[in-house]
């Protein structure tokens, strides 16, 4: 496992970024890149100058003459990626495997991100007249939640005081400082109801896991592995009008559903969860999804303190993609990695380490506006 | 610690991408003419907004066409103030989805309100319209 610093990353290009998290993942893992079969690698890659990423980092880091994919599910492509390198191995085709997240998103300007990702719903229905952007998607859910549930602006921004700071903690997060409820509130509406302190930051980043079989586990003699329980997946219309509601998204309902069954557990089974926090609203609303409260009980958990270090079930305790940043295609390999060190229980500092019960640790993913769900049950 | 060094790229890229619409042309035709078309499926009976020429739902290609008539209730809306790159001329604007009364859903601009009058549950009509500088589109306007 291995994951660079994110952040305003224009120190390094996109291979000389994820040379630091891959680097560090091979040597753990006692494989060297030679040794790799397969690399599966998590990338948007629309605002970086290479159009096939995939190909220039494995040449970087000596992975040439692996096989070799870019996995797209827009923000969900670093589980996709982990879920293809996953699956290859399940299925006995190979017996370990690399998966990257790359995505270097700070060298093109804010608007040129904004138009991009705006692009990436439905572009003919809700780009080319409209002009969406990804916190126009997530304020409609935040106005409808409002609507139904009583959920306040103020509980929106509970999410990203909390956030925060975890994230000031975490020494590989983009964002360190600690924030306050008026400070959000007082931030400039970017799509109403949504402000500049509920949408996450536009983050440079790359992290890396080796994956490998029972038996290479074995062989290579790793200590405390931890391994993935399951991996649950679904998707959802790409309009966003032929959707029933705006209150949750139906992809991470029904991708957690198919993760507990096939890890044979539930909700509460769950140690720590990093869940997919792009605006604060998604946070909220991913508690309910994911069956960590009933529908329309998410802003109590964040006015409870539920979802704390020390509290029920502790979410996004690394800062999130709030606080930690949101390397598009890295943000589903950065959570395995991040759960791989809580459920290792060797998080520093001490108190960004979450008690550990059942050694159970869940990764929520979601790429588009819920367009491709994942969750990955992890467990040591 | 030093500014870091980068090297602008000479090659910028423009691009326009043409949008095939032949097999939805009605729509975009009737949208010239004020009237705004749906499809419907003549083997299971969906009616699909955005129109489509084949069926998602039970995979047949037979669909005719049906006029909406545009009357609508808004489920969810935003404003748009920062806006992406090719949008940067317009002043913000405000995105609703509204659920009109034959029962499929549309978003779109809606014009004619203060951001602060706009409320869940409003009643807007769904009305084409070319833009000045000659786009087709369509827009929810307040009943
Ligand atoms: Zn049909």
């Amino acid at each position: 496992m291995g994951h660079s610093r994110f952040g305003d990353r224009s120190d390094v290009n996109l291979s000389e970024l994820t040379f630091e998290a891959v680097q560090p993942s091979l040597e753990e893992s006692g494989l060297t890149a030679k040794e790799i079969p397969y690399v599966a690698v998590g990338s948007m890659g629309v605002w970086s100058e290479e159009p096939l990423p995939a190909v220039v980092i494995a040449e970087y880091c000596g992975l040439t003459g692996a096989g070799l994919v870019r996995c797209e599910a827009a923000c969900a492509s670093g589980s996709a990626a982990a879920f293809t390198a996953y699956s290859a191995i399940a299925s006995g085709q190979m017996e370990s495997a690399l998966v990257v997240g790359a995505e270097k998103m700070r060298q093109i300007d804010t608007p040129t991100v904004l138009e991009m990702i705006g692009r990436a719903g439905y572009y003919l229905w809700e780009f080319e007249n409209f002009g969406m952007t990804f916190p126009a998607y997530y304020a409609v859910h935040a106005v409808q939640h409002m609507e139904k549930y009583g959920t306040t602006e103020e509980d929106l921004a509970l999410v990203a005081v909390k956030n925060h700071r975890y994230g000031a903690m975490n020494p590989l997060s983009h964002l360190q400082h600690e924030i306050t409820v008026e400070k959000v509130l007082g931030s400039s509406v970017i799509a109403w109801p949504l402000k500049l302190y509920d949408c996450c930051p536009i983050t440079d980043g790359a992290a890396a896991l080796v994956l490998a079989s029972e038996e290479k586990v074995k062989e290579l003699g790793v200590e405390a592995p931890v391994w993935i329980e399951a991996i649950g997946y679904s998707s959802d219309t790409a309009n966003l009008s032929k959707r029933e509601n705006y209150v949750g998204l139906e992809a991470s309902v029904r991708a957690s559903r198919m993760a507990y069954k096939l890890a044979g557990i539930s909700p509460k089974d769950v140690d720590v969860a990093t869940v997919h926090d792009c605006f604060t609203i998604a946070e909220i609303m991913a508690y309910e999804d994911l069956g960590f409260c009933e529908k329309g009980e998410g802003a109590r958990m964040i006015r409870e303190g539920e979802t704390e270090v020390d509290g029920r079930i502790p979410v996004n305790i690394d800062g999130g993609l709030k606080a930690k940043g949101h390397p598009i295609g890295t943000t589903g390999v950065s959570m395995l990695a991040e759960l791989t060190k809580q459920l290792r229980e060797e998080v520093k500092p001490r108190r960004r380490q979450a008690p550990m019960k059942n050694y159970t640790a869940l990764a929520h993913n979601t790429g588009g506006t819920g367009h491709y769900g994942y969750v990955t049950i992890l467990r040591r | 610690m030093d500014k870091p060094l980068t090297l602008k790229s000479n090659r910028t890229l423009q691009i326009t991408y043409n949008l095939p619409i032949s097999r939805t042309s009605k729509f975009w035709e009737g949208l010239k003419e004020g009237k705004i078309y749906a499809t419907k499926c003549e083997k299971c009976g969906r009616l699909h907004f955005p129109p489509v020429a084949d069926c998602g739902e039970c995979g047949s290609s037979n669909m005719k066409w049906i006029e909406l008539d545009g009357e609508g209730e808004i489920e969810t809306f935003t404003q748009v103030v920062v806006k992406p790159a090719s949008f940067s001329k317009e002043s913000s604007y405000i995105v609703a989805i509204a659920r009109l009364k034959e029962g499929v859903k549309a978003l779109a601009w809606l014009i004619g309100v203060e951001r602060e009058d706009v409320e869940v549950g409003m009643k807007v009509r769904l009305v084409a319209r070319v833009t000045s500088d000659g786009r087709v589109a369509y827009e929810f306007v307040p009943i």
